[in-house]
């Protein structure tokens, strides 16, 4: 199976402080991948690396075989942890500026979901609730056609019944040459849709395993596994 | 026959029970198309790949059998097919007495009550 993300020795310092430290990764393509890990753990970091939003301090990560810049930019689709999108824009505004941005992006998908979530194209952003902005972001980030999907936090504000349909949307949207990684610390309601897990503490990798072998080895869902390993 | 799936057993095997399940009930009958594996995955909410995984197992055992183009398919071997169900028969009674051994039934016990409340759920 080919490789689509990999990480040598990576390493980043902020100051003297190590968000992630010595990280050793292949991910290859076809996964739905969780990166899991309590807060201030290294997740948005290492998603932050990957997208080219940060540099390494030390080490290096190859996507597609490319350092992170333009190129990977054509095939990386990141959903930021904070929207950074422009508050008087109406959401149709925003799928032309996409349509612009990005050759993989599909228009039709994104209308197509924002009716299945009963969001109006014409509406602006600053008259959204947090959640539908949430919403708004994911669906723009799921609908261009892309190689690699970094999802940083994508569940956290979003209600129960827009959940389900987000992770619906996922699987629905699998293909055989993309990976999805989603950070998150949700897991209850993820693990399902999973190939594998990232379990991250203190910027170090402490586990990577395929979710079923987990299941298998511990008779645990991850979610309790991840309370074990991370009890406070 | 909705998907029930719990988190603490691999879903793989937990998928393979039921598709088994739903072949021996009849939701699936013999000889006829299964939905496919995105489609399943879909309704399952679980991941495609997991779901291809339980299929591919079930194909080698038998059960399903794929066609090269059009698909994949239930077994026409009904006879597999009954075998598959008496198996999952036996799991259930296996279970139900080991339960009932833990309740203190000895085994004439358990038949006697079994023939009763059989009698009354005809009536």
């Amino acid at each position: 199976m080919s490789i689509i993300l990999e990480c040598k020795n990576l390493t980043k310092t902020f100051g003297t402080k190590k968000a992630l430290d010595n990280v050793n990764l292949s991910i290859p393509r076809g996964r739905i991948i969780g990166l899991l890990g309590p807060n201030a753990s290294g997740k948005s970091t290492f998603i932050k690396l990957c997208s080219g939003l940060l540099t390494p301090t030390k080490g290096e990560i190859l996507i597609d075989d490319h350092k992170p810049g333009i190129e990977t930019k054509k095939i990386v689709s990141y959903l930021p942890e904070r929207s950074y999108l422009n508050d008087w824009m109406k959401v149709s505004d925003i799928i032309e500026f996409f349509k612009d941005f990005y050759d993989d992006f599909n228009p039709e998908k994104a209308y197509d979901m924002l009716v299945r979530l009963g969001i109006e194209p014409k509406d602006r952003l600053k008259t959204m609730s947090k959640g539908t902005k949430e919403k708004v972001q994911l669906i723009l980030v799921m609908s261009r056609e892309a190689k690699l999907y970094l999802l940083d936090e994508p569940i956290g504000g979003v209600d129960p019944a827009a959940r389900d349909y987000i992770l619906e949307t996922i699987i629905a949207n699998y293909n055989e040459d993309a990976t999805v990684i989603i950070s998150t610390h949700i897991i209850s309601d993820i693990e399902k849709i999973l190939d594998d897990v990232i379990f991250i503490k203190n910027g170090q990798l402490v586990l990577t395993k395929s979710v079923d072998e987990i299941r298998e080895e511990t008779g645990k869902s991850i979610d309790s596994l991840f309370r074990e390993v991370f009890k406070c | 026959m909705p998907w029930h799936l719990t988190s603490d057993r691999p879903i793989y095997t937990q998928l393979i029970e039921q598709i088994k399940l739903k072949i021996c009930s009849g939701v699936y009958p013999p000889g006829s198309k299964l939905p496919s594996v995105r489609d399943l995955a879909r309704e399952a909410s679980v991941n495609p790949n997991t779901m291809q995984r339980a299929l591919a197992k079930l194909e080698e055992d038998g059960l399903l059998y794929t066609q090269r183009t059009s698909g994949r398919y239930v077994t026409e071997d009904v006879d597999m097919i009954k075998k598959a169900k008496n198996q999952l028969a036996k799991e259930h009674i296996q279970n139900f007495l080991t339960k009932m051994a833990e309740l203190g039934f000895d085994y004439d016990e358990i038949l006697s009550i079994i023939s009763s409340m059989a009698k009354e759920m005809k009536k």
